[in-house]
């Protein structure tokens, strides 16, 4: 039998744990808000980041700019000695870029998580993973944000 | 009295022709020899046959559909099918001057070669032909895929719900469709209609908002010939943006190629030699989707309204595009060994409705659908001397004089059109008739509204819908032509980037450049916005057509195109 979503939620209800979600948008501060490159370089104190391992979904046009589904998920083995440790998710494009920070432990079992976020116009949307031993790894999408209205 | 069919098939014996009946005799020579059993002929492939019809918009009755005379690809799919047109298209499949094929595929000599031969499509020559070739072929070797867009596009499915295409669609036996303007129907009556289908309504990238989970089935499988083949369904994956959202708003669409490659992998570990993709994504997106998911032997594409004579092949995918309105009908044929498609042969078949008998059983059926209504769709309007055609990049005559009835009714300085691919084709000289104004206009969101935009809205709105048809990636597009814009000429440069495709937006009535600081009061219809306020665009049109009386349209030279 396949369990679908929905049955799995009633038949968990309660059992689940939730990643933390650290939203760093929502107060206006007098502060000129950090851009995306200077949130990303804070994130990983200036170490390069590399390519692979993270992979970011988002569809190629969002259905709706105020809800925009976001899933990352990252390949690690999720051992004591080596995890994902947090994955920081910024929109390049937004007044505030900040989107989420999620954190991992090896308990976790994967390091996988979702939301929904509003994106003002077109950009990129950018997860970077911190792993235990200190490197970086990224993906990048491009998420187009139009009127519409006019499909043939 | 003797019938168009009669004339093509048996002028040849008596060698009497009505002067100034077609254009040339070389294209008589060549049109009066085809019989049904040539638009039939076909070299057969091993024992799978699938048969292809997509994007019928609702038309059950032969029409004219004038292929575009615009239809610009840009990055990887420059100057390549089905980005070629004209004499271009014919030089590149090698096509003849005047043959049935030009005709059915490009716009040269269009009315000379309409009036020799005649209409093309209704779905009862469609019956015809599937049933021949079932016969043939024997049923247990033939599939027969509704690509969508079957539901929405004339007066009857806009009166009866889609109910008339349901009734008629159900006689052709079809093995599974998918969808694209059928959700503008609304997810309950999508629902309810489904339920009356006895075959499945697939989609592989639609999820329920709130469970994220399928909403359809993604797969269905046959035996066919010997063979298990699996189709896939996708419906328009750009659905909620292109058309209104809150009609169904607990779904939601995409490309989901992911999902697409699980499925593809899903269906091969339950035994499939075969795995179709019966696609709503349009042809570009559909050519690069064969590069991204591997193990789809075949995509049968429609939504673009592209008819390409051939399948292409991509890798070891194979793409056939079968156009639209019924004016064809897709054949592939596939010879499997060791679960592997090892030889095919493809083609689409023009449904000449003067050459092919109609099958009695869906005449009857069209006949009965149409009957509360056939006084009305047979009401005359208008009359036009111009030739009236929607389909290209930029500008068709029957949007101009859409553009131009909402200008004249609704007192507005310029005004929207969406571009949409679907609409039939009048002839010069040609009665309207209520069934031509609705097939230019049949939909549930059919309000004129009547805004101020300032003229850098004006720009900003349409360097976004260019966006959609010229991105250089195909899964940024969203598979329409630009919106048409009365009173305001303008140059689009395609090839170059959003922000920078638009300029020289000129007010036509004045000659003045639109000022970007200025309002413009603009009335346009088929917003996809809730709640929309205005009459409904066919009303409009008509008094604007009854008030001209004969439709006489100068060419339209108000958007330049920028090849840089």
């Amino acid at each position: 039998m396949e369990l679908n979503k929905r049955e799995f939620l009633t038949l968990s209800a309660g059992a689940l744990a939730f990643a933390s979600v650290a939203g760093t948008s929502g107060i206006a501060l007098a502060a000129v808000e950090p851009t995306a490159d200077e949130m990303i370089k804070a994130f990983t104190s200036g170490a390069a980041v590399g390519e692979g391992k993270v992979s970011l979904t988002t569809p190629e046009i969002a259905e709706n700019g105020n809800t925009v589904p976001v899933e990352v998920s990252v390949e690690s083995p999720m051992t004591a000695d080596n995890y994902v440790a947090e994955v920081m998710i910024v929109a390049d494009g937004n007044p505030n870029p900040g989107v989420a920070t999620f954190k991992f432990s090896a308990m976790s079992g994967e390091a996988e998580a979702s939301t929904r976020i509003r994106l003002a116009q077109t950009q990129n949307v950018i997860a970077v993973a911190k792993m235990s031993d200190g490197s970086f790894f990224m993906d990048k999408k491009a998420v187009k944000v139009t009127i519409g209205g006019c499909g043939g | 009295m003797i019938t168009r069919r009669d004339f093509l098939q048996w002028s040849a014996v008596t060698g009497a022709f009505a002067a100034g009946y077609c254009g040339s005799l070389t294209q008589l020579a060549a049109q009066q020899k085809i019989t049904q059993e040539d638009l039939l002929r076909f070299d057969s492939k091993g024992t799978v046959t699938l048969l292809h019809l997509t994007d019928i918009h609702a038309q059950l009755k032969p029409i004219y559909f004038r292929p575009p005379d615009t239809n610009i690809g840009v990055g990887n799919f420059e100057g390549i099918p089905p980005h070629l047109v004209g004499q271009t298209f014919l030089d590149h499949f090698n096509i003849k001057n005047g043959s049935m094929l030009a005709y059915a595929h490009t716009m040269t000599d269009y009315v000379n070669l309409a009036r020799s031969y005649g209409k093309l499509g209704g779905l009862d020559r469609m019956a015809t032909l599937v049933k021949a070739i079932r016969a043939d072929r024997g049923e247990d070797k033939v599939l027969l895929l509704d690509g969508g867009d079957t539901w929405q596009g004339s007066y009857t499915s806009l009166k009866t719900n889609g109910q008339d295409m349901v009734d008629c669609m159900k006689l052709l036996k079809p093995d599974a469709m998918v969808g694209h303007w059928e959700f503008t129907f609304g997810t309950d009556r999508v629902n309810e209609l489904i339920e009356e289908m006895d075959y499945p309504f697939l989609a592989s990238n639609v999820f329920d908002n709130e469970w994220d989970e399928p909403v359809f089935e993604h797969t269905a499988f046959y035996e066919k010939g010997g063979h298990k083949v699996a189709v896939i369904g996708q419906a328009m994956p750009y659905t909620p943006i292109a058309n209104p959202r809150w009609m169904f708003p607990e779904w939601s669409f995409g490309i989901r190629a992911e999902v697409l490659q699980a499925n593809v992998e899903k269906a091969r570990a339950a035994g499939a030699e075969v795995v179709v993709l019966l696609s709503h994504n349009g042809f570009d997106v559909d050519q690069k989707l064969a590069t991204v998911v591997s193990g789809i032997d075949v995509i049968l594409t429609g939504h673009t309204h592209d008819a390409v004579p051939e399948a292409i092949q991509i890798g070891s995918t194979l793409v056939l595009s079968s156009g639209s309105h019924g004016k064809y009908l897709g054949r592939v044929d596939l010879e499997i060994k060791n679960g592997k498609v090892v030889d095919h042969n493809s083609y689409l078949i023009p449904v000449l409705a003067d050459v092919v008998q109609p099958d009695k059983e869906m005449s009857a059926k069209i006949d009965e659908v149409r009957a509360p209504y056939e006084a009305e769709c047979n009401r005359v309007i208008g009359k036009t001397d111009s030739l009236l055609y929607r389909r290209g990049n930029f500008n068709g005559t029957w949007d101009d004089l859409i553009c131009d009835s909402m200008i004249a009714e609704r007192d507005a300085e310029l005004s929207f059109s969406p571009g949409f691919r679907w609409g039939t084709t009048n002839l010069p000289g040609s009665d309207i008739t209520v069934d031509d104004l609705y097939n230019q206009t049949s939909m549930n969101y059919p309000s004129v509204y009547r805004v101020e935009f300032t003229g850098t809205q004006i720009k900003e709105i349409l360097e976004d819908v260019c966006d959609n048809l010229f991105n250089k990636d195909p899964f940024s597009q969203q598979g329409g032509d630009m919106v048409r814009v009365g009173g305001m000429g303008y140059t689009c440069a395609p090839k170059q980037e959003i922000g920078n495709r638009i300029s020289n937006m000129t007010h036509l009535k004045t000659g003045e450049p639109i000022d970007p600081g200025k309002s413009y009061v603009v009335a346009g219809w088929a917003s996809v916005n809730e709640d929309v306020e205005g009459p409904p665009i066919w009303d409009l049109v008509e008094t604007h057509i009854k008030s001209l009386g004969t439709v006489k349209l100068e060419a339209n030279t108000s958007v330049k195109v920028n090849d840089a």
